[in-house]
């Protein structure tokens, strides 16, 4: 079921649109549920589908084609890193490299106590600010340092 | 009209097309995978890139439309140059499975690659995988295979009604997929089978079974709803192997329901009857077709020479050919017999003798895409018409406004503009609403006849029912006043509810004001037909509810399983059980005839020659596909040298075509057939508009998969989720105003039946009844499909005790 | 459609750096000199929303406003640079029912992040800019799509809607008239592809980012199947000006050809990347001086001038040339988005061109065969090559692959990705040669 909160925060997003267009908000349905559970679970995006009224191999096409959403439990932190020319002209690979051996996992992995979850990101449209990373997709942090990586993670215990 | 060139062809076409449709029109082959003329332009194979003249670069010939002067070149060098890159960029990721591909010999992909694509690859590369899904027991994926090119998606979304299959996924990882664990429920899914351009999506009890070239292809008309698809049927050494659709524009299309695609595996069921059987003594014994018939004849002749003719029922299944109603009909009238009747599934016969001529949908198949304004009384369209209701969604998505009236609320996967869902008895009521609304609009103000104002007096009309008056009317939309398209249809609900003849009146009543086309929608292949050849009782006859009702010494059933194919299960039994001979002619053996005397066996209609008269009245005759299996004989036949046995005259045919001429009269039958089609009535029927009645009412659906002895033996279509055990299904307010919960066990009563039956929640169903399916075992000891029942909770432990 | 009125949320947006501001010409950017650049109180103190006011309270007519900006010489700043006068003009005038105005702010092209400064730093401006558009179009309703990643510069640009339709500068019968519109903020996800314009509006109704076969263009059909317009943000943006001064003055900003100023997004490696708003036509070399010049005092090798979809020019080329339309063309590449990504001479361009088609590969969005399957192609064939198993065909390989994805994808992110494997191997070829017979980069030995 989705919480009160979240139909909330949907419903407004539907004022935007049509009133025959409730699916147009689909993105950011999909967005809010994940805020709130983490992940994006079969059965949230069915859950998504149906408050929409629309069917859930569309909302499924959806959720597979962006890549913000994650399909698969992401961890507490999501962190994810730029790795594009120019994140990668500034030295992003040092970045990736210590945030790996510090945090001990691989793209696309979860720290063993479920707390950080490592991705590869694409241009985040933010590259005067490289190298950078994004926390749970919403909070972007710039000209990083290895340093500044260490300031970030302390602050996400 | 624009003036275009191709490939220095002039032509001329009209304005708005496509250069594919140009090139199409005149001969000139662009290949392509992604293009289909019945579904949305997607333009994402670019296999049919050509060339424009003045355009620098290559245009995709399925989506670009032709402008005046346009010169394209379809095989120039930069248009083949950008066909053949398309080409291997299609390849570089497809196995190289041909050799064990149910699609090989018949792909697109191959036949155009063989044309356009290059020896070998430059592509050395690691190729991509893709895991297969299971979406059912119809289609099976080799998704491997998979172009992309979302004809399926496109098709089960704008022709299905509603998206079950997607492209899921981004760039080269996009893999098309139903939701998760899902399948792919359309009735219309093996569609996607012939729409696929490769071997992703293939036939799953098909597959491996036989390759294409090893097939012989012969035509034939689906013998299941009264659509009459036209089919191909394919053939290896003597078995059917599969049937496809024939494309046939005015009628299926290109396509064909699930039914009439995947019913050919109940030909191949081991139930058949391949012999003659007589019961000895109570046991079932195999003899030869001399003494069979000897038999059969000599118990029908002292019966009907002791008891007279009206000793004999004679009961014919709708998707009989015309042929074999013609002769039983004749044999019977022979025999001094008038209890003929092929309208087994349907209870009130009040309009007999009332009607003008033969009762058919009342419009083309075509013209329904064209309406702009339906009423659908009492019909599960896609359960009844699957292939049929798609041209309904075609009326709808362009516009039409569709009303339903109905028992059921079952989504008919496109838009209702007004809808009420009531009790079947209620329906009546519901209709005189609309009929008084309607003429009381200021435009159409036309007269009622005094009785019908009258009748009409003391009903009050709702709010939505006037909507749909208004909609009916054309109010407020833009439609077409001086020559109305609205239809008004009844379905199988209808047709087979005690009040019928009240919810025809008043339908005919509705669409006399609004100028409305429409009529009945009859159920089966051969429902038409049968009518127009009178194979009906006359006045002094029985019809076929009465033939049970009253039992009959003998019984003469073609093609039939009595308590599964009639309108009360329970009285059907009886009737046969308390019978002292009962003759069917069968392609099937079946716990449905244990009663029976005699079984003959007789040919399906694939393994004989015939004719069945469609819903819009066309005659369409086809010839067998394969010889009778084992010493199955064509009914017309067996009918034949029985009224021979019987010493009755006028049976000398040698052909199937001789009867369908003396049906016909040596006229041409689209002639006969304008003649005769009419839906008016010839008087007024009394007709009772405020009967209350209160109790639970029976809604006995007949699914899909269980309507004819055919469909009930195809394996995969019972594995499909259509096929349910029969339950007493009822809304949430109706099970608890009952005192019960869901999953309760109840005994369902009707007169002279009842069934054990699991409590299931559904919405769709109205207040007031209760859904329990026909035509299955599980329900056979019911009564009448639509009908009064009473629903009690079902103690076991007292049933057990006592 | 509701329109609601959320209380703005305090948004506070830092003032950049102000020494970084000099030689460069603020249009667009013209809050960028105030203390709370981002505020409606900085934007009005500045004469925002005057034109808007003034046009829709003096009912101006469409075909003047058009013709301004025809005479502005705008030209599209999303990449493609057509005309935005011209444009306007295909809106049709007379329309029975709803037309939308589209905002593209989905800046994903890498190298690319102008926009994102104009949603933060001066989103009233934008607003404006779109309101007037929408006057002059006859769009009731407009969206803003904004690049997913830069989620708090969203919130900044729906806070700075708020704070608008609570002023009465969007919403119903503004200023006394019978001119209503909704202007809305909306979000991508992560989907570069959601930047061309038909993709763009397959995602605001909901679906995949998918382009749509064009014709019909958006202007016809659009969102939900209405008339649309399709503008970049800083195209919009650029409208309050030119109606404030009048296109000719704003074309004068500019060389022919291309009018007004640019906001160049420099990145890679310079002393001071960021975005620098500049008068086309500014001579690259002082373009790269505003940004601090090669980093590590090092020596340029070569630059992006537009985005990865733009040809690499060398040092030599780009040397010389002026940042406009017609320099950049004129020098062997082009424009684009402004994006110029800066390599100096550490950079190996195997292991670059090989970061940039995996992201090709990757944003792809499956639709049609040429983009979906040979993106996936070229970037495998770099890849064994970055990876020491090269064969000298493989050169020949990527060009022919490359030749044939470009011009028979349905949207241009197929010219997009075969452009850089194109100009890197033309212009570098020496260092793929190197590459393959050696195993190892030429540039860092590795
Ligand atoms: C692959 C691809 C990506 C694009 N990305 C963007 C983008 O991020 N921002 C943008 O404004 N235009 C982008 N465009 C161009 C748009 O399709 C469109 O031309 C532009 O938004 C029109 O606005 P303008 O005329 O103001 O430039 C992209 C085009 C393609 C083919
Ligand atoms: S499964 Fe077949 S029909 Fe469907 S997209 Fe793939 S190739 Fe096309
Ligand atoms: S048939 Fe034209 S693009 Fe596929």
């Amino acid at each position: 079921m989705l919480s009160a909160e979240s139909i909330k925060r949907i419903d407004y997003e539907i004022t935007k649109y049509p009133a025959d267009q409730r699916r147009a908000a689909v993105m950011s349905a999909l967005r809010i549920v994940q805020t709130e559970r983490g992940w994006l679970s079969k059965e949230s995006i069915s859950e998504v589908a149906a408050y929409l009224r629309m069917p859930d191999i569309a909302a499924m096409e959806v959720a597979t084609f962006y890549n913000m959403y994650d399909l698969a439990p992401a961890g507490k932190y999501k962190i994810t890193i730029c790795t594009n020319i120019s994140c990668m002209l500034r030295d992003s690979d040092a970045i990736v490299l210590h945030l790996q051996t510090r945090l001990g996992v691989g793209f696309n992995q979860v720290t063993a106590d479920g707390k950080f979850c490592l991705k590869e990101g694409e241009c985040m449209g933010a590259c005067g600010g490289a190298p950078l990373m994004m926390v749970n997709n919403h909070t972007m942090h710039e000209f990083l340092t290895t340093e500044k990586v260490d300031v970030v993670l302390e602050a996400l215990k | 009209m624009v003036q275009i060139e191709i490939d220095g062809k002039l032509l001329e076409v009209e304005y708005g097309s496509t250069i594919i449709d140009a090139a199409d029109k005149i001969g000139i082959a662009i290949p392509r995978f992604c293009y289909h003329k019945k579904l949305s332009v997607a333009a994402n194979c670019r296999m049919c890139l050509v060339q424009v003249e003045k355009i620098a670069k290559p245009l995709p010939a399925c989506a670009t439309p032709v402008a005046e002067g346009m010169k394209i070149f379809t095989r120039s060098k930069q248009a083949v140059e950008a066909q053949k890159s398309v080409m291997e960029f299609l390849l570089i990721n497809h196995p190289l499975d041909c050799p064990i591909c149910d699609q090989g010999g018949e792909c697109d992909l191959q036949d155009i690659a063989v044309a356009y694509g290059a020896s070998g690859s430059r592509y050395t590369e690691e190729k991509r995988v893709v895991l297969n899904k299971n979406i059912g027991p119809l289609i099976s994926t080799d998704m491997t295979r998979c172009i992309q090119c979302t004809r399926c998606v496109r098709f089960l979304k704008e022709v299905g009604g509603v998206q079950e299959l997607g492209l899921v996924g981004r760039g080269e990882h996009a893999e098309i997929t139903a939701y998760v664990d899902k399948s792919v429920n359309s009735e219309l899914s093996g569609n996607i089978i012939d729409l696929c351009p490769v071997g992703a999506l293939t036939s799953k009890p098909f597959r491996y079974s036989a390759r294409g070239w090893e097939l012989t292809r012969r035509p034939s008309i689906a013998p299941h709803d009264g659509l009459g698809s036209h089919i191909e049927v394919h053939v290896k050494d003597n078995k059917v192997m599969r049937v496809l659709p024939r494309e046939k524009e005015s009628i299926n299309e290109c396509w064909l329901s699930d039914r009439d695609r995947y019913s050919y595996e109940g030909l191949n069921s081991s139930d058949r009857l391949k012999v003659p059987m007589i019961k000895h003594n109570g046991a079932w014994v195999e003899t030869d077709w001399k003494t069979a018939l000897e038999f059969a004849a000599g118990q029908i002749k002292d019966i009907t020479k002791q008891h007279g003719g009206a000793a004999l029922g004679v009961l014919v299944s709708p998707n009989s050919t015309m042929e074999e109603g013609y002769l039983i009909k004749e044999l019977a009238h022979g025999l001094g017999c008038d209890n003929v009747d092929y309208r087994l599934r349907q209870t009130d016969f009040r309009l007999d003798g009332k009607r003008a001529g033969t009762p058919w949908m009342g419009c083309n198949i075509q013209e329904i895409e064209t309406l702009d304004r339906i009423l659908l009384i009492g019909s599960n369209l896609r359960n009844e018409h699957p292939l049929l209701a798609q041209r309904f969604r075609k009326a709808v998505n362009n516009g039409a406004e569709l009303s339903i009236v109905s028992p059921l609320d079952n989504n008919p996967l496109m838009d209702i503009a007004h809808k009420v869902i009531v009790r079947p008895n209620d329906m009546v009521n519901v209709l005189g609403q609309i009929l008084k609304a309607m003429s009381k609009l200021q435009r159409l103000s036309l007269c009622l006849p005094p009785s019908l104002e009258l009748l009409l007096s003391n009903i009050k009309v709702r709010d939505n029912t006037q909507a749909m008056a208004e909609s009916l009317a054309g109010l407020g939309g833009e439609v077409d006043l001086v020559a109305p398209k609205v239809g008004i249809f009844l379905g199988n609900m209808a047709l087979s509810d005690p009040r019928f003849t009240e919810m025809y009146s008043l339908a005919e009543a509705i669409g006399g004001i609004c100028g409305a086309k429409g009529g009945i929608l009859p159920a089966a292949a051969n429902s038409t037909g049968m009518h127009l050849m009178g194979v009906m009782p006359s006045p002094l006859g029985m019809h076929a509810r009465a033939m049970l009702e009253v039992p009959r010494r003998a019984y003469l059933l073609l093609n039939i399983e009595p308590e599964l194919d009639c309108q009360h299960a329970a009285l059907a039994k009886a009737a046969m059980a308390q019978a002292e001979c009962v003759v069917a002619l069968t392609a099937y053996k079946s716990a449905a005839l244990e009663n029976a005397d005699v079984l003959l066996p007789i040919a399906p209609f694939s393994e004989t020659s015939g004719t069945f008269m469609s819903m819009e009245g066309r005659v369409q005759s086809f010839a067998a596909v394969t010889k009778p299996l084992g010493k199955c004989r064509p009914a017309w036949k067996v009918l034949r040298v029985l009224a021979n046995t019987l010493g009755l005259k006028g049976f000398e045919f040698d052909s199937s075509e001789q009867v369908k001429d003396k049906i016909f009269n040596g006229e041409k039958p689209s002639a006969v057939v304008w003649r005769s089609m009419n839906n008016n009535l010839k008087e007024l029927v009394e007709i009772e508009v405020n009967v209350k009645q209160d109790g639970l009412q029976r809604i006995g659906e007949v699914p899909q998969y269980e309507s004819d002895p055919i469909v009930r033996r195809s394996a995969p279509l019972q594995k499909t989720k259509y096929n349910t055990q029969p339950m007493a299904r009822m809304r949430a307010e109706q099970i608890v105003a009952l005192g019960l919960v869901e999953g309760d066990t109840v005994l369902a009563r009707q007169d002279k039946g009842s069934a054990v039956l699991q409590v299931k929640l559904d919405n769709h169903v109205a207040m007031g009844c209760v859904r329990v399916t026909a035509s299955h075992a599980g329900s056979v000891g019911l009564g009448d499909l639509m009908g009064d029942i009473t629903i009690e909770k079902y103690e076991q432990q007292a049933v057990v005790r006592a | 459609m509701t329109t609601r009125v959320a209380k703005a949320k305090d948004v506070k947006v830092k003032a950049p750096v102000m020494s970084d501001l000099k030689g460069q010409t603020l249009l667009c950017l013209r809050t960028m000199k105030e203390k709370n650049p981002a505020s409606l109180a900085t934007y009005e103190k500045l004469g925002g929303y005057v034109q808007l006011k003034r046009i829709v309270a003096e009912k101006v007519k469409a075909i003047d406003i058009i013709n301004q900006v025809k005479v502005s010489n705008l030209r599209g700043r999303g990449g493609a640079g057509f005309p935005t006068g011209l444009k306007w003009s295909f809106m049709p005038r007379y329309f029975d029912g709803i037309k939308y105005l589209v905002c593209n702010s989905d800046e994903g092209e890498p190298g690319t992040f102008k926009d994102r400064d104009i949603l933060r730093y001066n989103p009233h401006q934008l607003i404006e800019g779109m309101a007037i558009a929408a006057y002059t179009l006859g769009a009731r309703v407009g969206y803003n799509y904004i690049h997913g990643e830069i989620w708090q510069d969203y919130e900044i640009f729906e806070n700075a809607l708020h704070e608008a339709r609570a002023a009465g500068y969007i919403g119903e019968n503004l200023f006394g008239t019978n001119f209503s519109v909704d202007l809305y903020a909306v979000h991508g996800y992560g989907a570069y592809i959601c930047g061309e314009e038909t993709a763009l509006i397959e995602s605001i109704e909901g679906k995949k980012g998918q382009p749509r076969f064009k014709p019909p263009f958006p202007a016809s059909y659009g969102v939900f199947g209405k008339p649309t317009n399709v503008n970049n943000t800083e195209s919009f943006a650029s409208i309050p000006w030119i109606l404030q001064h009048g296109g000719e003055a704003f074309a004068a900003l500019g060389v022919p050809n291309s009018g007004g100023t640019k906001l160049f997004s420099v990145s890679g490696h310079v002393e001071k990347p960021g975005n620098y708003e500049v008068k086309m036509g500014t001579p690259f070399s002082e373009l790269l001086g505003m940004a601090g010049g090669v980093w590590k005092g090092g020596k340029l090798k070569a630059v992006i001038p537009g985005g990865p979809s733009t040809p690499v020019m060398t040092a030599e080329m780009i040397q010389n040339a002026t940042m406009d339309y017609d320099g950049l063309s004129k020098a062997g590449s082009s424009l684009g988005a402004g994006s110029m990504i800066v390599m100096d001479e550490t950079t190996c361009m195997v292991k670059t061109l090989k970061r940039l088609s995996y992201f090709f590969y990757e944003e792809s969005c499956g639709q049609c065969t040429p983009c979906r399957e040979g993106t996936g192609w070229v970037y495998r064939v770099i890849n064994r090559i970055a990876s020491g198993h090269g064969k000298m065909e493989d050169l020949e390989l990527l060009t022919s692959v490359s030749s044939n994805i470009s011009g028979r994808t349905i949207c241009a992110l197929g010219d997009a990705a075969a452009t850089p494997v194109l100009s890197f191997i033309k212009h570098f070829r020496s260092e793929f040669e190197y590459y393959i017979q050696h195993g190892k980069s030429m540039v860092d030995g590795k």
